[in-house]
């Protein structure tokens, strides 16, 4: 490994964790989104920094050639991360729903109130 | 009758709802009936209050499932005991309204079945094939022969109107197939009646083969997931 793909790697990860950090700091990410990207982040960390810790991890679960356990775990997370969406698009569709039945009903009862209030008056 | 509402589902009907709400109150003049305008595009709302129904209008299209679910927390909220629902399309006749109510006596969900022996509506090849696959299914499940279970034209007892406001599935296919495995997994009981239905004023059945086959698949997997999901789903009185 070159020095310049040593330096390269290590920038790239803590790129992503001061972009991961910053959107939490301004509140622009919600901690339970985070915690994915953060982890990702960490992972590419200490991969850039001691490239040896990759090489004994990958012999840990068999893996021939290291680089093949970095695609893995990358598209493992990305995967995790799309299911993590995809659920939460469900509550927050059924939550919608909710929302829309309740303001049809409320709509309907506070009509009922002033054509009521309305007799009242006359 | 006036602990009973009538709760009408209607997406981009302005043509049918008013003659069909007018026809409700002809033929059971102490009815009540709440329009559900679910997000049309069109007039359906004013036509079915100029026709004397009250409406609500969600603010936007959540199918049958949701309009449905919204009659029911209404019928709920306001002390209603019963609900019947009706298509807005004018496929049933409100004169078989009675024979549903006096079914719910000993019932908590009796449907009106299409192939019960009157009328002469009839669904003909795969499509036919399809919906008796799901009838014996559904039938073992409620423990009760039903013929029609994707039938739309409904009565609600006071148990089932309590659990639909909560547990009224959404999507395709759920409003109907899946309403019912609730209902018996909750342990309601489930009658059919027979009663005549009317051809729609538009739109022909289908008897392509492929949609047949594809509406089947849906069906099996509604019917699965209902199966399948953790009974808690449908406790009553808990919100999630």
């Amino acid at each position: 490994m070159t020095l310049s793909s040593y330096i390269f790697g290590v920038v790239s990860a803590v790129l992503v964790l001061i972009v991961v950090i910053e959107l939490l700091r301004r509140r622009h990410l919600r901690e339970r989104h985070a915690i994915w990207w953060f982890i990702a982040g960490l992972f590419a960390l200490v991969a850039g920094l001691f490239p040896t810790t990759l090489a004994w991890a990958a012999s840990l679960v068999g893996i021939e050639v290291p680089i093949n356990l970095i695609f893995f775990a990358s598209i493992a997370i990305l995967f995790l991360v799309c299911l993590q969406h995809s659920s939460e698009l469900t509550q927050l569709e059924a939550k919608t729903r909710t929302l829309a039945e309740r303001v049809a009903i409320l709509e309907l009862q506070v009509k009922g109130q002033d054509a009521r209030s309305g007799d009242d008056e006359r | 009758m006036t602990d009973t509402l009538i709760v009408m589902p209607a997406f981009n009907e302005e043509a049918s709802v008013g003659d069909v709400v007018r026809e409700v109150f002809e033929k059971l003049p102490n009815a009540h009936v709440l329009v559900v305008d679910d997000g049309s595009s069109d007039a359906t709302t004013q036509a079915a209050q100029d026709a004397g129904a009250k409406v609500a209008t969600l603010p936007f299209n959540l199918g049958v499932g949701g309009a449905m679910r919204t009659g029911f927390r209404y019928a709920l909220e306001c002390g209603y005991h019963n609900v019947i629902q009706i298509d807005a399309d004018g496929q049933h006749d409100p004169a078989s309204v009675p024979d549903l109510l006096r079914e719910l006596a000993s019932a908590d969900l009796v449907l009106g079945a299409r192939f019960a022996g009157h009328g002469d509506y009839e669904v003909r090849g795969p499509r036919r094939w399809a919906m008796r696959v799901l009838a014996g299914i559904l039938s073992r499940t409620s423990g009760t022969l039903l013929t029609d279970t994707t039938s739309g034209f409904r009565a609600s007892g006071p148990r089932a109107v309590a659990l639909f406001a909560e547990h009224y599935p959404a999507e395709y296919l759920g409003d109907t197939i899946e309403a019912l495995v609730i209902a018996s997994r909750s342990g309601l009981v489930v009658r059919q009646v027979p009663v005549v239905m009317r051809v729609r004023a538009g739109g022909v059945p289908s008897h392509n083969p492929f949609k047949s086959a594809a509406y089947l698949g849906r069906a099996s997997l509604a019917l699965l997931f209902a199966y399948i999901r953790p009974k808690s789903t449908y406790l009553v009185g808990k919100r999630a």
